[in-house]
């Protein structure tokens, strides 16, 4: 497999690297409340946290806690309705620079190719498309679309639609990736590979990653904390650290520092009343 | 031989069996109940009335399919821009679209004559009465497809920070296209109705015209060969924008074919 060449921040053991590392993204007081024909739905309270640069942080939470509003906020495409949040020193007044997202479905143009789909990032930026196309086939490639980068988004499986909306996400290498539930839809045994694949993206380039997950396991695998959210309107019911060293493979699921941590997350939902899946 | 064979059982051929059975069952129809020839004629008859008036036919399905085209044009290039101020606005939204379903609900063979009055014999009245029938629909169903842009879409579109333009014509512009085509097709064939109502009013040409003359004799064959020279025009023009559509959005379930999608 060719690796594409991505912006690539220097090794160090993780942990160290991140307690040196600034926050990057700051939520101070963040909260939202959807106007809605029937009146008000609070659907955040108010939260506070940061994501330090060249974090991968995993947000879970129960169904309609208020997860993809976060996220959304974060990306600049809904604003909040008290506090603030600020990337790299500067308020997020809209969408901006340097972020890729995922969505929680494909959001694939049914017009356009694979391969065109993941250029059109390129293309609404106005960047060079002759720069950009190389690493474009490089990710297809990396995702195990090879092959398929001139079909059209019907005639590709929901997973692979999936894939190649991550392929969108990183083709500009944007520093920061927001994550939906983005293998939600795929198998197990291609949810596993994705998750490798991305924890070696994640390594190589020193993104800072916000993933929300539905899944426990794939929340501690890929990492460093794991914000809990309580039931709607969602707040923040924990956080925590996960040490486990890495790179982290998939044996380490069994190991007994892993099993305990997904435990004690599952707890809170058990405590709440309630098991998403 | 397996090549007559093919052109035989070929799909597109299925209208034209159809057709064939159909003709057969008024052929026989006719011998059953023996029904008189100046209540419905004969299909031989209708036939023989095509091969002699054929030149004539020709001739004024031409100035029918001009009239046709016309208003069909007009169709297009105020009911797409309509369409915009619709689906963009919602204060022309809530201006416009009351007052253009209560217009809807004028009966156009009502007003048509006074489109005579107003611009004489020629060719006028007919592309404006076809240009009112064909307006609507497209109108209809262009505003459909630009509001039945997902939110995502968008969201995608400003997660790139994609200009408005940008947006309108990467995303919602191709996303309108099959309903706009969808409006098209039915616009076509109202707009034939339109231009032969504009005919039947006022005029000194066309099928309609012809109809009207025929219909005056009790000339049932010949007013039977014009009903079947105008669903041709209405035939032919479905197909074009059909064809069109093919190639313009290849890419839409409605084009796809045998080939199915994975889920
Ligand atoms: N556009 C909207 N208008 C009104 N209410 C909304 C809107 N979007 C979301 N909500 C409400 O906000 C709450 C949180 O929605 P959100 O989509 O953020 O949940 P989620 O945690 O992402 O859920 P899931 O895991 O199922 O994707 C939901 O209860 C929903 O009812
Ligand atoms: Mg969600």
């Amino acid at each position: 497999m060719t690796q594409p060449q991505l912006r690539v921040v220097a090794g160090g053991a993780a942990a160290a690297r991140l307690a040196a590392a600034r926050p990057f993204i700051r939520l101070d007081g963040v909260a939202k409340t959807y106007k809605t024909a029937d009146g008000p739905v609070e659907s955040v309270k108010p939260v506070t946290f940061d994501i330090r640069e060249g974090e991968f942080l995993a947000i879970v939470g129960p169904s309609g806690c208020g997860k993809s509003t976060l996220l959304k906020m974060v990306a600049g495409l809904l604003p909040a309705t008290a506090g603030e949040i600020s990337i790299d020193g500067r308020r997020v007044a809209g969408p901006h620079e340097g972020v890729g997202i995922v969505f929680q479905s494909p959001v694939l143009l049914a017009w356009r190719t694979v391969f065109d789909n993941v250029m059109l990032q390129i293309e609404m930026r106005k960047l060079a498309r002759a720069e950009y196309a190389q690493r474009a086939m490089d990710l297809i490639e990396m995702t195990g679309l090879a092959g398929f980068e001139k079909k059209y988004p019907w005639q590709l499986s929901g997973g692979m639609q999936q894939r190649a909306s991550i392929c969108r996400a990183l083709v500009h290498d944007p520093r920061i990736l927001l994550m939906d539930e983005p293998f939600g839809a795929l198998d197990a045994m291609t949810r596993e590979k994705m998750n490798l694949e991305l924890q070696r993206i994640w390594h190589t380039t020193g993104k800072t990653v916000l993933f929300i997950t539905h899944s426990i396991p794939e929340a501690v695998f890929l990492a460093d904390r794991v914000l809990v959210m309580s039931e709607r309107p969602g707040s923040i019911a924990a956080i925590y650290d996960v040490n486990i060293p890495r790179p982290r493979s998939l044996r380490m699921m069994g190991d007994a520092a892993f099993v305990d941590l997904t435990q004690t997350i599952r707890g809170h939902f058990y405590a709440q009343g309630t098991l998403d899946h | 031989m397996s090549l007559l064979r093919k052109i035989l059982l070929n799909p597109a051929m299925r209208p034209i069996w159809l057709i064939v059975v159909l003709l057969v069952l008024w052929d026989l129809a006719i011998r059953l109940f023996k029904i008189p020839p100046y209540l419905i004629p004969a299909p031989q008859k209708v036939v023989e009335a095509l091969q002699n008036e054929w030149p004539r036919l020709v001739k004024e399905s031409t100035v029918t399919t001009w009239a046709t085209l016309g208003g069909f044009g007009l169709s297009i290039l105020f009911g797409i821009p309509m369409a915009l101020l619709i689906a963009y606005s919602r204060t022309v939204e809530s201006f416009v679209y009351p007052l253009l379903v209560f217009s809807q609900s004028v009966p156009k063979i009502a007003i048509a004559p006074l489109f005579v009055v107003w611009f004489g014999f020629g060719i006028i009245p007919k592309v404006i009465a076809a240009f009112l029938l064909g307006f609507f629909p497209i109108v209809v169903s262009t505003v459909m497809g630009f509001k039945s842009v997902e939110p995502e879409m968008i969201d995608l579109a400003r997660s790139m920070k994609a200009s408005r333009l940008q947006t309108f014509m990467r995303i919602s512009l191709p996303h309108a296209m099959p309903a706009i085509f969808s409006g098209l097709k039915v616009s076509v064939t109202l707009a034939v109705v339109g231009a032969v109502v504009g005919e039947f009013v006022g005029s000194n040409s066309g099928i309609g015209y012809v109809l009207q003359i025929a219909n005056g004799n009790f000339d049932l064959p010949l007013m039977f060969a014009a009903l079947v020279v105008l669903s041709m025009i209405g035939v032919v023009l479905f197909v074009a924008i059909d064809l069109l559509e093919r190639v313009m959005i290849p890419w839409h379930a409605s084009q796809r074919g045998d080939v199915h999608a994975t889920p």
